[in-house]
Formats: structure tokens, sequence, C-alpha cells
């Protein structure tokens, strides 16, 4: 009695082309909504059958949750997939799926919108006896300042609305404080619907690491270990791997029933990743957000696990059972995934859209490559900058490292500016070796 | 300084969204000059032709109209968004136009329907209507061609 039996996949690039190659492993057909810009991307030649829903530009296209929903039912589909960013962790897109008899393969509405109401979060896991950071909201009409105190200097102003590394700042004293704020609440404002920010103490020496979970429709939730994402610019993550290097066992017990509770505590539903921030120097994890969504990281864990967690999703969404329990998750090897962009480092990381007139990554046996792009396609100005993703799964981390530089330094590519070279001078520095990265390494290393 | 990964993607945004077909912007630090494709011509011109799919469609969704030549001086209309195309006002009332009718640039073609939303379609070019392309009730993707116009 599935369900599903034919799946809209809402997205672009490389996670649209693994939806597509996970359900047609599954059984199930497929359809892509593209924009203009993507109609002969790899996801929409690959698919069972693409629609074009809009104009290039995102805000007329991915980000247009009616044209999405009237495009899968036009189309006889079942079920939405919205991959990663865009319309990913919509409520508005979750309800209106609803609305319209379509399940949406993620968590239901109620929990994407306590999820991207990162103050509510916060609340919600302190209840649940998660961890949080010292901090609280700062309305326009109370004094920041008594609570800034409080916090201590400096500390992060954050939107309520924001998340993904999105709508932060940092203050550094009163002055600065007093400076930003009108404009983080008007930025807040304008960029997410809700001018609410909340101050939060910055961790100087900090390490991003979190927690994928998996909770199905009959209660049961189990983690899949973590991951750390400390190699990070301007809070995006550049090389993320699995298991967290150096994380003494103590620590990792408690992040994960950390994460398994505040899911089961606000009744999560899918696959869904809590971030935790770890204090290098005092060792202590706090709770930062929770995201409803497969994340681009997904494969370090796919790949030490074993599973896949695409399927999963698909699997979990059409109501059945997870399957497993937490004693069948089990652990194998060292995973770390790298992110070649199309960007020009020299110039700022300006963004470099082209055309690919050379594009061709080693086969390499320990090494998996998630792309959407090949020779003579062209990589277009209106979306991000990823260009594929390079993960490398040994038996440890050394040899993960190794496999991945020797993919990177063989790999071809002309056309566009990648980061490549900086992909490898993080992977061959000796702190990453170590596994001593902090969130604030890579911007001081590439000043 | 240098320019964002945003500030590209707005400055393209804005450009997409204006009628500028061309600009030129000089700073002390740097130049840009943007020329946008020439994807609006007056009379429109048709459609790229989607590349075939390698698989079949669903079996219960009609396949994709074939291209009708367009070297025959037509102009073609196509869909300004993606959305379900409908003939006429409602059921049972007569179609906005047929084949053999005359149109000017703001004469109603057929309405476009998303999400319960309405949106009227104009032709924007005079003639006369020589195709009806998609079937009434049928998906049309952006962009699709919807009607065939001897210009006039």
């Amino acid at each position: 009695m599935k369900r599903i039996k034919r799946v809209f996949v809402a997205n672009r690039g490389e996670i649209a082309l693994r939806i597509v190659n996970a359900c047609e492993e599954l059984g199930l057909e497929t359809v892509v909504g593209t924009s203009d810009a993507d109609r002969d991307g790899l996801a929409a030649r690959r698919a069972d059958r693409a629609v074009c829903i809009g104009p290039a530009p995102a805000s007329e296209s991915y980000l247009r949750d009616d044209l999405v929903v009237q495009a899968a039912l036009g189309t006889g589909c079942d079920a939405i997939h919205p991959g990663y960013g865009f319309l990913s962790e919509s409520p508005k897109l979750a309800a209106r799926a609803q609305d319209n008899g379509l399940i949406l393969i993620g968590p239901p509405p109620e929990v994407m919108e306590l999820s991207g109401d990162k103050l509510r979060a916060r609340e919600e896991a302190a209840r649940a006896g998660v961890p949080v950071l010292p901090g609280q909201e700062v309305p326009p009409d109370r004094d920041a300042h008594k609570a800034a105190d409080e916090i201590g200097y400096p500390l992060l102003v954050k939107a309520a609305g924001g998340g993904g590394g999105r709508g932060i700042k940092l203050a550094h004293d009163r002055d600065e404080l007093g400076n930003l704020l009108s404009l983080a609440r008007s930025e807040a404002g304008a960029a997410f619907g809700d001018e609410r920010v909340y101050l939060e103490r910055f961790v100087a020496n900090a390490r991003h690491v979190e927690v994928q979970i998996a909770a199905d429709e009959h209660g049961a939730v189990v983690h899949l270990g973590e991951r750390d994402c400390s190699v990070q610019r301007r809070y995006q993550k550049v090389i993320e791997e699995a298991p967290a290097p150096n994380l003494d066992p103590a620590t990792r017990n408690a992040l994960t029933a950390e994460a398994v509770a505040f899911a089961t505590a606000i009744g999560y539903r899918n696959l869904g990743t809590v971030e935790f921030v770890l204090d290098a120097d005092t060792g202590e994890q706090f709770f930062l957000e929770i995201n409803c969504r497969i994340q681009v990281e997904h494969p370090v864990t796919e790949a030490v696990t074993g599973r896949d967690l695409v399927a999963l999703q698909i699997h979990i969404a059409d109501g059945e059972p997870l399957g497993f329990a937490q004693q069948d998750v089990v652990f194998d090897g060292h995973a770390i995934e790298c992110r070649l962009n199309a960007e020009d480092v020299a110039r700022g990381f300006m963004p470099s859209p082209g055309t690919l007139s050379l594009f061709s990554i080693p086969d390499l046996h320990q090494l998996r490559v998630d792309t959407a792009l090949c020779a003579g396609a062209t990589i277009p100005p209106y979306y991000d900058s990823l260009m594929a993703k390079l993960i490398a799964h040994a038996e440890g981390r050394d040899a993960t490292i190794d496999v991945l530089l020797e993919a990177l330094e063989d790999l071809d590519v002309e056309g566009v500016e990648t980061n490549r070279a900086l992909l490898i001078s993080v992977l061959a520095h000796d702190d990453f070796r170590r596994g001593t990265i902090t969130t604030d390494w890579l911007e001081r290393a590439i000043v | 300084m240098p320019l964002s990964d945003e500030d590209v993607r707005e400055i393209l945004r804005i450009i997409d969204e204006s009628d500028l077909t061309e600009l030129r912007l000089e700073t002390e630090d740097f130049s840009l000059h943007v020329v946008k494709g020439e994807r609006r011509l007056d009379p429109p011109v048709p459609a790229p032709t989607p590349t075939p799919r390698p698989r079949q469609p669903p079996a219960d969704d009609k396949p994709t109209a074939p291209e009708p030549g367009t070297a025959d001086g037509l102009a073609t209309i196509t869909a300004p968004m993606l959305g379900t195309f409908y003939r006429a006002e409602a059921p049972g009332k007569p179609p906005f136009v047929d084949v053999g009718g005359r149109v000017e640039p703001d004469t109603i073609v057929c309405i476009i329907e998303v999400m319960k939303m309405m949106n009227s379609v104009t032709a924007g070019v005079s003639g006369t209507i020589t195709a009806v392309v998609p079937e009434n009730a049928e998906l049309v993707e952006y962009g699709a061609p919807l009607f065939r116009v001897e210009p006039a």
C-alpha cells in the first residue's frame, strides 16, 4: 500500500540528480521542476519528465511554492522532494502540499514552523533539557544593553527567522551593539519577514558538530552519528566529516542523546539535523538549531553508516516504519566531503559562472562524486556556486584525507575559477591533519 | 571592496526584472557591463524547442505537443508562467480566441491558473490565430507555445 509512486523534485543541480537517482533505485517515477536556466540540466535529462516552472531567477521559479505544487499536481505526482535550500524548510510549501493532498518529503508544517523560529527552537531545547547558549530576545522597546551585559561581550546578534548561518552579526562591545541592532532588525525583516532578533553568547573557539537524526511516523527516533563541519567561511561550510575528529566518547554520547531527546520532544518526523556548537576551550556543548532538510553534507553519514538517507526520507514519508533500531546503526571508517565551488578565491570568493570547457574528476576507488555537471555544461549565474561534492571514505582519517588530496590534485577543470587550491591547502594543513580546526580557522588562515 | 555573491545575484536580478537590455556601470574600483540576452523581442519569438527527454514520460500524461515548423514567419504566444491552460473564462463559455480570430497586443487569449489564481494572458502581438497548441485544462510549462499567430 505504497502511496508514493511519482516524486516531484523541487530543486536543481547535484541534489536534484541525487533525488532522481534515489527514486530510480526505489522504482519511483520522477518529475523535475526546473527554471528556464536549468532546462538542459542533467537532473532534468535523467528524470522521467521535466517541466519548466518559471524564469531563471529563483524568486520566480525555485522559490515559488504555488508553482511547485501546481506543477506537481499537473504532472500526477504524489509527493514533493524539496532537496536543500530554496523551499526545503518552507512551512508554506509543506502546508500547501498537505492542503492539496501531496506528501512533502520532510517534517510536517508545524514542525517546520517551530524549527524555523530559532528563538522558539531554543526554548524547546532548553525545556527538553538540552543545553543552550546564554541568550535572550531583545525587543525594540527594551534596553538591549542590560541583556548584553549579562551575556558578556563579544556576542552574536541573530535573527529569529534566520538560521543556516544567515542573519548573524558579531558585536564586540556596547557601542557596536548599539550601532548594529536596528540594522540587524531591518535586515531580518527584509530577509526573513520577521524583525525579531536575539542575543547569544559568542563562543570564540568553537567547533560545529551536528547530529543526523531520523524519526518515523510511528514514534521511533534514532541518530545516525555526528558530523564535524568546522571548516567554514562566513558561516558557510566548506569541508565536513564523520565521525568528528578528537571527540571524546562522553561528549559524543551526550550530543547524540540530546539530539534524540530534542527531536522526540518536538514531535519531529523524517530526517533532520540537530546542530551544536562545541566550546573547544571548555568542552561544553550547546544546541544551535535543527534543520528540517537533507543536508548538503549528508553523504559523509551515508558513507560511514552504509545507509541511503534520501531513500530513507522517502520511506519515512510514505509511512513506513524505520525498519532498524539504534543498535543496528553501526559506523565504519572515516568520511570527508569537500565542496568544489565555482568561485574566484583571489577576488573575494566572487562567483565564477561560465561554461566548463573541461571537467573531469578522477575515478578513485574510495571516492564518491556528487555532481550534475560535466564538460560542456554551463554554470548559470543565478544560483549557488557548488559544482561538485567530493566524498572520500576510507579506513582511517589520514587515508581519507589522502584520497581527497589525490582527487583534487588530479581533477581537470577549465572554463571557470574554482576553490580547488584552497581545498587542497586546507586538507594538507597540519591543523586539519591534527583535527583541531575551529569555525574561525579558515578565515584567519586565508587573510 | 569586492562584490559579494549576493551583490552579483542582486544586480542580475534587478537587470532581469527591468526593461533594460544593456547596463554600463563604472566606479573608481570597478566597471560592469551587462547585456541582456534577447529573450523578449516584439513580436514574440518562438520558445526554444525543449530538449527531447531520453525516457518516456509517465504513461498517463500526454506528451508535450511537437513543435510545428516555425520558419514560416509565424509568431508564437508563449506561456508567461507555468500553470493550467484555460481557453475560456469558465466551462461552457466560448473560448477567448479561436483559429482564424484576430488579436491585438492587449487581447486576452487565455487564462493560466496557478493555485486558484487566474492569470489573464494577452497576445502581445497583432495578427490572426493560426493554431492553438495545448489542450484545454492542460498543464503548460513556463515558455511553452500556446498560440501561433500570423502577424499583421
